[in-house]
């Protein structure tokens, strides 16, 4: 089987400043991947650079076909969602618009709406605030509305930032169940950078390690949990 | 006691052309973060076009679409070939490229047609308004008009998917691309549609200023003091502004011994100073709720 998204000599640059070093890697359609490592290992760099926020060289081939020289937006429309550090909410729109303008590319209109009711399924909390100005939501509620923007795309892969990133454990653990339900119902492949190895680990499939720009380790979720390096560096224990 | 009330209208209908003009000032701002020094010339050489076509013999209203379409397709063609190459350029080479704008359309329109002044006729007539002595029916079209043009603005903005594009290119950028908005397009949108509604400016105040080359300076002055007192994040604070620094404007020339015409201008200008240091975001400018 050919891989979904593969990845060969990635090389990133702000400004001068080198980020990724030749960075190898790819994902299985269908795959819960985790890229893990230390603040500024370069896993932020790795989504931007898959959707030309940074410059970059080297080859990245989507589904058989590269990205090279695509503007983020076209990126976009091949069905790559990218919910970035930060969530990226619209802050002074409401909810439904902001769940309206991840389908902005789309022009089914009544597929759209069934989206819209299919996310309010999947995340009540948004339907009761479906009005509300998004950013009056709390950082889960945003969080899960990044999530379902993305999904309105209906996209082949979901790239994730640090989803966990200042949210409380209980809806950690919330939003991962969600991930993981998207990935085997929606059959989307999902790449997700995160900081909570632990989880992160026990919810995907692959795992690849990320070390000053360049992958140092990879292989299933279960073996890298278990190799020693990885638990004295990322779960601690 | 008339007089009050007259003035107060008469303020209220060349408020109506301060607010298309501080409403297309804005268009462009919350698109580039910039304001458009050469928004007052691109609108009077809209209204020169206008005059051309009328002098060819096209109707008023058919000229008048023309124009409003001509102007649309101009101000994106201006921003492609202009400003999206300085996108990332330094402000101070914005506004440079902002003044030359400024100096080659008003040239240019001066070239073409001189510099003597012409009759622009008004598609409203200027008799009495209903009857009343206080307005003229041209002063009640131009309140209609920007009144009408704030309402399509609104539900444009509100209820269509290209409208909330554009916000969202406007307010987000990098989050706009990311859910594959083509944002450099919204911005030229935004030129096109700021240049459609200066234009709309430009053809209402042309029957009462006379048409030539330098009418638009001073309007533009007080657009720009309409879009700041109003907020210059804000369509709807633009128009509030543009009615209120009209209604000021004529208050001050009248009741003020001494300020008649000639301290007009320094007083919107005095104005746009009081309300920066005062309430930098105007009126209306949105405070953003954030929680993290």
């Amino acid at each position: 089987m050919t891989a979904m998204l593969d990845i060969k000599d990635l090389r990133a640059y702000y400004g001068q400043v080198q980020a990724l070093h030749g960075l190898e890697f790819h994902l299985k359609e269908g795959s819960m991947t985790t890229l893990l490592g230390a603040n500024g290992a370069g896993k932020t760099t790795t989504l931007r650079a898959i959707c030309n926020m940074v410059r970059s060289t080297g080859t990245i081939e989507f589904e058989g076909k590269p990205l090279s020289g695509k503007s983020t937006e076209n990126i976009v429309r091949l069905g790559i969602a990218h919910v970035p550090q930060g969530r990226g909410t619209f802050t002074t729109m409401t909810v439904e618009e902001n769940l309206q303008l991840g389908a902005i590319s789309r022009s089914d209109r009544a597929g759209i709406a069934d989206d819209v009711e299919r996310m309010y399924d999947h995340f009540p909390v948004l339907k009761q605030r479906h009005t509300q100005q998004a950013g009056t939501l709390s950082g889960g509620e945003q969080q899960m509305l990044a999530v379902a923007r993305a999904l309105m795309l209906r996209p082949r892969l979901m790239l994730l930032d640090e989803p966990s990133f200042g949210l409380a454990p209980l809806i950690v653990r919330d939003l991962f169940k969600i991930l993981g339900k998207i990935n085997r119902e929606h059959k989307v492949t999902i790449l997700v950078v995160e900081q909570n190895a632990q989880l992160a680990l026990e919810l995907a499939d692959t795992a690849y390690v990320i070390e000053t720009g360049r992958i140092v380790m990879s292989g299933s979720a279960k073996d890298i949990s278990n190799n020693e390096d990885v638990r004295k560096s990322y779960l601690g224990y | 006691m008339e007089l009050l009330t007259n003035q107060i209208l008469a303020g209220i209908a060349t408020g109506a052309i301060y607010a298309c003009m501080a409403l297309a000032v804005v268009m462009i701002y919350q698109a580039i973060d910039h304001l458009n020094f050469a928004q007052g010339e691109m609108a009077m050489f809209s209204t020169f076009m206008a005059w051309q076509m009328m002098q060819w013999g096209v109707p008023y209203w058919a000229a008048f679409v023309l124009t409003l379409i001509l102007s649309f397709i101009g101000g994106i063609a201006i921003e492609r070939l202009l400003f999206k190459p300085l996108a990332k350029a330094p402000i101070l080479t914005n506004v440079a490229g902002f003044i030359a704008l400024f100096a080659i359309v008003n040239s240019v329109a001066g070239l073409i047609w001189d510099f003597t002044i012409k009759q622009f006729p008004s598609p409203f007539g200027s008799a009495p308004f209903l009857g009343s002595q206080l307005i003229s029916t041209h002063q009640a079209g131009m309140i209609g008009v920007t009144i009408g043009l704030l309402v399509l603005l609104f539900l444009f903005f509100r209820f269509t998917r290209i409208g909330l594009a554009m916000r969202a290119a406007a307010t987000l950028p990098e989050s706009a691309r990311l859910v594959g908005i083509n944002t450099s397009w919204m911005i030229a949108l935004g030129w096109g549609m700021a240049s459609a509604i200066g234009a709309i400016a430009g053809l209402l105040i042309a029957p009462v200023v006379f048409l030539e080359p330098n009418m638009m300076g001073g309007v533009l002055i007080y657009g720009f003091a309409a879009a700041v007192l109003g907020g210059l994040s804000s369509p709807l604070g633009a128009v509030v502004g543009g009615f209120l620094v009209g209604i000021f404007e004529n208050l001050v020339g009248t009741y003020i011994p001494g300020a008649g015409n000639e301290l007009k201008l320094p007083i919107a200008l005095a104005l746009i100073v009081i309300v920066l240091v005062v309430k930098p975001s105007g009126l209306f400018g949105h405070t953003v709720i954030k929680r993290v």
